[in-house]
């Protein structure tokens, strides 16, 4: 009897990570098909906490979906109500007035540093280091007070109307976000200590989950991602909303498309929101908050409409089709973390386990948003 | 210009779209007398043109700079000649055009160095949606292409799995056509 020879190599096993595994921040779940510690194949399944976004907005009429908006990405939600707004406003040729627009900048860019904060915070933790998350949202903790305070939510806002905003800011919340952003300042040197220079970290990121930027565009990867891969691409910069036009700020990019290079790149875009903040502070005019004669039952012009604002995790893009009454006749949400979540299976080909973990957590996965 | 090249590019897949076009033109001097005839004046002839649909949009209006209409067989070409000039895929969608009996699939292209939103749609029998895959060609349109078969139910054939994505693993219907009851 002659035994059949056996490529070692193939000897494969199937791991389950997840749908309740901490590091997919969710409930993703990943078959996972192993080599020993290497990847053969990776599938991410999704679902898990479908609620079908997409068929609510044909059941209701175009304001009643706003607080939809924001149960998507709850921690960057205002872009999501950003990004509607605009959808709809575009549809209905509003022009929303100049004070209202700066104070949806200076939301959004908080919400932003909100959303990199936690991020920072529970990918160190993926990686295994617990104190740095404590201070992360010990920081965060006071933004979601600032906004709390003005848009009275502190994760699923429905702060912007069509043609402008719910409430006014008050000069509470200017010094509060004056104070906040002195202390975040002196805090940032403090985490490039305690984190990004560790030598740990460095390790554990450097060289590792490369995403070439032919395997971007074939995905449509977008956001830090994408930047993290010398892509040059920020909807504020390359398709300029709102008042993105009069503010100083630069796009962080760099070209290593690693891990650390998508680590660097929010660790930057928390200054860079920051100053965005402080300059829509200092240039923020005098003048009313809400547009005149935005109608009480709003009926878009027939046809399609898109509109895409860049979220804290990239392109967030609506896509509505109006058929000339109260309701939308279809609308398309386009998530950034969906397409960027496509590339993981092709990414971590061949990696092992701990180093595909760390390529997931630089994704800046949300799976409600993924799942919608 | 980027928009220049891919409207060069995708003009010969674009579908002939027929247009009625009414034109007015005056008519001779009413005889005297007749004057009480508002519409007199006028003669309107109504004239059939054939164009293929590629048209140019208006950015600020629509959100959009081109919007291209092609056959179901040549979105695979379309998307390859949009690779080739560097775009990237955003999003794959449905509409269910109940009336008209059609399910149209969107195609919502990008570029990253110059603002470009190109759309390319293609039109579908509702009775049998099929269109072919672009997988091949954007890997990304993989996951788009089976959560649009998902809502919608459009067979993308030659696509590698096509069962249920967002729905539960045992879904056999597709909640976003027009006459789907929950």
């Amino acid at each position: 009897m002659t035994l059949e020879v056996v490529d070692k190599s193939l000897e494969t096993f199937v791991l389950n990570l997840g749908p309740q595994h901490p590091a997919t921040h969710g409930v993703l779940r990943v078959k996972l098909t192993m080599d020993g510690e290497y990847i053969v194949h990776a599938e991410p399944v999704l679902g898990y906490i479908h609620r079908m976004h997409e068929k609510m907005g044909e059941n209701r009429t175009w304001a009643q979906y706003m607080p939809n908006t924001a149960r998507m990405d709850y921690l960057a939600a205002l872009s999501y109500n950003h990004g509607y707004a605009a959808a709809v406003e575009r549809a209905m040729g509003i022009e929303v007035p100049e004070r209202a627009e700066y104070i949806r900048c200076i939301t959004v860019e908080l919400n932003r540093i909100a959303s990199h904060l936690l991020w920072f915070g529970a990918f160190v933790l993926d990686l295994g280091g617990f104190t740095p998350l404590l201070y992360a949202f010990d920081d965060r903790e006071q933004i979601l007070d600032l906004l709390e305070a003005i848009t009275g939510a502190r994760l699923t806002f429905c702060y912007f109307r069509f043609g402008g905003l719910y409430n006014d800011i008050d000069d509470d919340f200017i010094t509060g976000t004056r104070a906040f952003i002195k202390r975040l300042r002196s805090r940032m040197p403090m985490y490039h200590d305690l984190v990004t220079n560790n030598i740990i970290l460095i390790k554990r990121l450097k060289e590792i989950g490369p995403i070439s930027q032919e395997m971007a565009r074939r995905y449509g990867a977008t956001g830090p991602v994408l930047r993290g891969s010398g892509v040059n691409f920020d909807v504020r910069k390359h398709e300029p909303y709102s008042v993105y036009p009069e503010f100083d700020f630069d796009i962080p990019v760099y070209s290593e498309g690693d891990s650390m290079a998508r680590y660097m790149v929010r660790m930057d875009e928390i200054e860079q929101s920051m100053r965005i903040v402080e300059q829509g502070l200092d240039k923020l005019p005098e003048g009313p908050i809400m547009a005149e004669k935005v109608p009480k039952i709003l009926k878009p012009p027939k046809g399609d409409y898109y509109c895409a604002v860049e979220a804290a995790r990239g392109s967030f893009g609506i896509r509505l089709v109006s058929d000339g009454t109260n309701t939308p006749y279809r609308l398309k949400l386009r998530s950034p973390t969906f397409s960027n979540l496509s590339l993981f299976s092709e990414a971590c080909h061949g990696m092992i386990m701990a180093d595909a973990l760390a390529l997931m957590g630089t994704l800046d996965l949300v799976i409600p948003e993924i799942d919608r | 210009m980027l928009i220049d090249e891919i409207k060069q590019a995708l003009a010969n897949l674009a579908v002939i779209e027929k247009k009625e076009v009414k034109t007015e033109t005056a008519a001779p001097a009413p005889a005297e007398g007749e004057t009480d005839q508002a519409d007199a004046g006028k003669i309107v002839t109504t004239e059939v043109i054939e164009e293929p649909a590629l048209h140019q949009t208006d950015y600020a209006q629509k959100g959009y700079h081109l919007d291209i209409t092609v056959a179901p067989d040549d979105v695979v070409s379309a998307a390859k000649q949009l690779l080739k000039l560097g775009f990237f895929i955003e999003a794959v969608t449905g509409v269910d055009w109940i009336k008209e009996n059609q399910l149209e699939v969107v195609y919502d292209y990008n570029h990253w160095d110059e603002c470009c939103r190109v759309v390319v749609r293609t039109f579908l029998d509702r009775e049998k949606p099929e269109v072919p895959t672009i997988s091949e060609v954007y890997s990304g349109a993989n996951w788009h292409e089976r959560e649009t078969h998902d809502f919608f139910g459009i067979s993308f054939l030659g696509h590698p799995d096509l069962s249920p994505f967002l729905l539960p693993e045992d879904a056999d219907y597709h909640p976003l056509l027009k006459d789907f009851k929950a």
